[in-house]
């Protein structure tokens, strides 16, 4: 019974996309840590990707209103954890695949030891690409070009504690 | 009643932790609110993206250090952030330092190269100490700086891209990026101090020393200096006062005004 709840909010939360990328959910993006359920009270812990983003606390708001929708919990929390720190590694295969259908390279899976990182085109695979700049339109991501398909395109930063 | 170690937390301790916090905190809020002000006029239209995600980044590492006050009874974060008068501050001095003469609105001639040395000098002084935080006996505090740090690895890139080739570029560069790190240098001090509770600070293993952290800053930045021909300065001053103690200039009180003004309005606004 509980674990049938859980597996409901589970659901629920597949549906709450990132606001600025919405082919992807929050779960894919590795950004749900924590589900508990309590009789008719449910509290769930996210992790922000960067702590300056100001798409937190509408996240927030379309998780509380994804539940509230199920219509079977009486008390829904919504928390902003940082501990442990979300990395980019956590984003799921799933959600590799939904970034490149976004025109959004995944992030590396590797960096080298001086800190470098490479990925190839959403587009059309090409390794030839450039970095324009690390910074981007939302602080998860970066701002790259193509010169096989010449198109520029944006990859998400690479995120580990080893930095 | 906050615990340490299992234990509930004494009084000289939480003024140790409480002080520190506010450092950290003041210190990105106002660093992050000069550079939100160069938004539009950096010098090319990628260092302006750049920038401004920094700054943004910086803000959301300020509203995290708020928010452990807060949770030790400080009060509410929009209240620390916004309400709190000049001498309540304890940011460095140097970072609240106006950009340039002129406005943002009106005439601003914004100095590149202040922006440049005082964002390097600064974000290596902050890798540095958030290093040292993970190994903080407050464990809120160490799990923020992992966070804190893993996003700052870009940014310290970023300023020291600008610090080397504007170092290199020679002439008028060279000359505006030399006047800055004597600028910077002066008042330097004020930002790797950790104020009048300092020995507290470390004696509790909140973070290390300022010496230690002093040698590390200098460890980091004794090869860049190499690597562009310039001794790098050994004695930096505290030429405007001491932030860490409150004390602030008429800098400060600007830009609180203009920063506070809609919270002012409504402090119960949504951001």
């Amino acid at each position: 019974m509980l674990q049938e709840k859980v597996n409901i909010v589970m659901e629920a939360l597949q549906h709450v996309k990132d606001p600025e990328i919405d082919s992807i959910s929050i779960i894919d993006l590795g950004m749900v840590e924590k589900v508990e359920v309590n009789g008719d009270a449910v509290s769930i812990e996210l992790l922000p990707t960067f702590m300056g983003c100001p798409a937190l606390d509408i996240i927030r708001q379309n998780v509380v209103e994804a539940i509230a929708e199920l219509k079977c919990f009486k008390e829904i929390h919504v928390q902003f954890i940082y501990y442990p720190p979300w990395t980019s590694d956590r984003v799921s295969d799933e959600g590799r695949l939904r970034l490149k259908e976004f025109g959004i390279a995944p992030p590396p899976k590797q960096m080298t030891e001086t800190g470098e990182w490479h990925v190839d085109c959403p587009y059309c695979g090409s390794t030839y690409t450039t970095i324009e700049n690390i910074f981007g339109p939302t602080s998860c991501r970066s701002i790259l070009y193509c010169k096989s398909c010449k198109n520029p395109f944006e990859a998400m930063k690479p995120v580990s504690t080893m930095m | 009643m906050k615990m340490v170690d299992g234990k509930p937390m004494e009084q000289a301790y939480q003024s140790a932790l409480l002080s520190l916090l506010y450092q950290l905190a003041d210190d990105d809020f106002i660093l992050a609110y000069r550079g939100s002000e160069w938004l539009g006029l950096a010098p090319h239209i990628e260092e302006d993206v750049a920038f401004s995600s920094i700054s943004q980044d910086t803000m959301g590492h300020a509203a995290m250090f708020y928010q452990l006050l807060s949770d030790l009874g400080e009060g509410d974060v929009d209240h620390l952030a916004h309400a709190r008068s000049a001498k309540e501050r304890k940011n460095a001095i140097l970072l609240e330092m106006v950009n340039g003469p002129g406005h943002y609105l009106s005439k601003p001639r914004y100095d590149w190269a202040f922006a440049v040395v005082r964002n390097y000098f600064y974000v290596q002084a902050k890798k540095v100490r958030m290093e040292s935080l993970k190994n903080s006996s407050y464990e809120p505090l160490a799990n923020a700086a992992l966070k804190v740090n893993m996003e700052l690895y870009y940014h310290l890139l970023h300023w020291k891209t600008w610090f080397v080739q504007l170092m290199q570029a020679g002439d008028e560069a060279r000359k505006k990026m030399e006047d800055a790190i004597k600028r910077v240098s002066a008042d330097f001090d004020g930002v790797v101090s950790l104020g009048p509770l300092s020995k507290d600070i470390a004696t509790f293993k909140l973070i290390e020393s300022e010496d230690i952290l002093k040698e590390k800053w200098k460890l980091f930045m004794q090869p860049v200096f190499d690597s562009v021909n310039l001794e790098m300065p050994d004695q930096f001053g505290i030429q405007s006062g001491d932030g860490r103690k409150g004390e602030h200039s008429k800098d400060l009180d600007d830009a609180l005004i203009i920063l506070s003004e809609v919270y002012q309005v409504d402090p119960a606004a949504s951001w």
